[in-house]
């Protein structure tokens, strides 16, 4: 059984090391784009001229390859992960820009008139009111966001050991081992069904408020309503 | 008093929205601004706490100007409801309606208390508490925005269409809880609508507005439906003007016949002496003396009248209580063109034809007419008084 996940050694990581080495680079650089985004989507928002520029520029972005941002990074920050993460953190800005544009505009008018009438400022406004209720729409960005990072972090092999799950793919088609390939791609799929399914559920944490009929499949729910 | 002194709102695209407007607004009660669409209505409410600011001219809240203080102190004590409800989606019922509150630095308990006070006071019932809006109807959550915008007990309620998503008859029911809230806790509404039925309905004093943001004329409902300023008011009141005018005559004064009236068992004598022919017909009533319905005297047999020989008598009016414009009605939906009149426990307590209520009606004008001539101010003010009648009135139907 033990044989089944043994790596090869220059990979420096056992398979658990390696998965989870992959979560981190996969899952940090959205984190990074969600930090970056939110503000820059609230400016977009306030600034209408903003956007159009703004969404051009990061699709400009997303569409040099990798590989270049490597050519130009590894200079800077060397062999590293953040060498593979800073390029992944970029990508991940085409998804969560307009995914969070969208969704804070689409809090209705009356909602926020009614705040604004009720003497909410605008900073207590956009944290209670707007952020809230524009978050199922900003989880639904992070889980295109994720899924898509996770299945980029692979690009990292083209700079050594980064690749993680990437480079045990690589190596399996060096030493022909197809259990290593295997391992390699249904330990992606597994990841990325498991970060989106957790995305999920921290939706539906955060939002007892939706209305049941968009939410009828979740398991959870169904737990609840057994329980009771 | 809130005092709105010629003041002018021009966008940035420059429209004028609102063009030298100037209102005084009398503290604790419903000042309506009605008009057509565009004129100007949710800018002008909107000044009144700064959500617009106004171009031009002042308003001020109890003689100080609305601009020298802080913007949200000033919104916070006004309540503001607008259509739809604007809840916010996230957040339970009770969590709404204490919202102010809580911003005001209340502790939680005692915000939630009140939220719940403030539920049963806008008929809500306190199962609802833990619901978000999505599981109310549009009644509801009218009700919840109500309820919000009263919570923390302002002393000024801005109201822009808050009724007008609903349907007809779940809006009669705000409008009357709303009227009945109003007497209970006297706050200075200012109501907007374009439906000038609940500006006559639930307005104190009506301003009413025409494209351009001009004020064509604010005046008391009943003197608004008597003397038009002009030809867009004129209009803009509707054909039925006439009709609904009546709305604001009290039935009290009506001569009813009590002779045409027999029970269920009359004797053949009884029945022989009502039919005295005041009118050509008898109404039977039931043994508890409510109305049942019309019969002509030949046709009635003594110990056998049964109810399906009758001629319905369709819905009566309460004398006394509700207007003339409820008795025409009752007579004018009646088969035998008599209304009928009943008291507070729905006992006959007359009946009356559409003849004597058309001279009653040329009486009550005739007396307008010559209150107008010795004093026309006077007139205005014995208007706002019959209008709690009016509504009453209203309300019973
Ligand atoms: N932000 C704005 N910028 C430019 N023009 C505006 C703005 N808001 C309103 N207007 C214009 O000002 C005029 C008055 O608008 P307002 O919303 O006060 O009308 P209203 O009487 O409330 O109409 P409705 O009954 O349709 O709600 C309209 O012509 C409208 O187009
Ligand atoms: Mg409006």
């Amino acid at each position: 059984m033990s044989e089944l996940f043994d790596m090869p050694s220059d990979l420096q990581h056992s398979y658990l090391g390696l998965v989870m080495l992959h979560l981190r680079e996969a899952l940090l650089p959205v984190l990074f784009g969600l930090l970056v985004a939110l503000p820059l989507a609230q400016l977009c928002v306030r600034l209408r001229w903003l956007y159009p520029p703004v969404l051009w520029i990061t699709t400009v972005l997303y569409a040099i390859p990798s590989l270049a941002f490597f050519v130009i990074l590894i200079d800077y920050t060397g062999q590293s992960e953040l060498t593979v993460m800073i390029p992944l953190g970029v990508y991940s800005l085409v998804v969560l820009v307009p995914a969070i544009v969208d969704a804070v505009r689409s809090v209705p008018q009356e909602t926020l008139a009614a705040a604004t009438a009720m003497g909410f400022g605008p900073v207590r406004r956009y944290v209670q009111v707007q952020l809230p209720i524009a978050a199922p729409a900003i989880i639904a960005g992070l889980r295109v966001a994720s899924v898509s990072s996770i299945s980029l972090v692979s690009v990292g092999m083209l700079i050594g050991n980064q690749g993680a799950l990437g480079n045990l793919l690589n190596s399996g088609m060096i030493y022909n081992q197809e259990r290593l390939i295997w391992l390699s791609v249904v330990g992606t799929a597994v990841l990325a069904i498991l970060v989106d399914a957790a995305l999920i559920g921290v939706r539906i944490l955060l939002t007892p408020w939706m209305p049941r009929g968009t939410r009828k499949n979740t398991p959870t729910l169904t737990a609840k309503a057994a329980a009771r | 008093m809130i005092r709105i002194d010629s003041v002018t709102k021009r966008y940035p695209d420059g429209t004028v929205a609102v063009d030298r407007l100037s209102l005084e607004i009398p503290d604790r009660s419903i000042t309506v601004l009605v008009g057509p669409s565009g004129c100007g209505k949710t800018t002008t409410l909107r000044m009144i706490n700064r959500m617009v600011e106004p171009t031009e001219g002042t308003i001020t809240l109890d003689g100080v100007d609305i601009m020298k203080q802080p913007v949200n102190t000033l919104r916070r004590s006004m309540g503001y409801v607008i259509q739809n409800a604007g809840l916010f989606q996230h957040r339970t019922i009770i969590d709404n309606i204490a919202t102010v509150p809580r911003m005001l630095g209340w502790g939680k308990d005692k915000a939630r208390a009140r939220a719940g006070e403030l539920m049963e006071r806008v008929g809500l019932d306190s199962a609802l508490a833990k619901r978000y809006p999505y599981q109310l109807s549009g009644g509801q959550q009218q009700r919840v925005g109500v309820a919000r915008a009263l919570a923390a007990d302002p002393p000024v309620l801005l109201m822009d269409e808050p009724f007008s998503a609903v349907d007809p008859i779940v809006r009669k029911g705000l409008q009357d809880e709303l009227l009945r809230i109003q007497e209970e806790l006297g706050k200075t509404i200012v109501f907007v609508t374009h439906d000038i039925d609940e500006a006559v309905k639930l307005g104190t004093m009506v301003a009413v507005m025409r494209t351009g943001g001009h004020l064509a004329q604010f005046a008391p409902p009943a003197e608004l439906l008597t003397d038009p300023a002009d030809a867009f008011v004129e209009d803009f009141l509707g054909a039925d003007r006439g009709i609904r005018r009546l709305s604001f005559f009290p039935s009290a004064g009506l001569e009813l016949l009590t002779a045409p009236i027999v029970a269920v068992d009359a004797t053949a004598e009884q029945i022989a002496a009502r039919a005295t022919g005041d009118a050509p017909y008898l109404l039977v009533t039931d043994l508890d003396g409510k109305p049942l319905g019309w019969a002509e005297p030949g046709e009635l047999t003594a110990g056998e009248i049964r109810q399906d020989q009758l001629l319905a008598c369709g819905r009566p009016f309460v004398a006394g209580k509700e207007s003339l414009r409820a008795a025409l009605d009752c007579a004018v939906l009646s088969p035998t063109g008599w209304a009928v009149a009943v008291d507070g426990e729905g006992r006959a307590a007359g009946v009356v034809s559409q003849q004597t209520i058309g001279e009653a009606i040329r009486g009550a004008h005739a007396e307008r007419r010559a209150d107008g001539k010795t004093d026309g101010k006077k007139d205005s003010r014995d208007s706002k008084g019959s209008k709690k009648d009016g509504t009453t009135e209203k309300a019973a139907r």
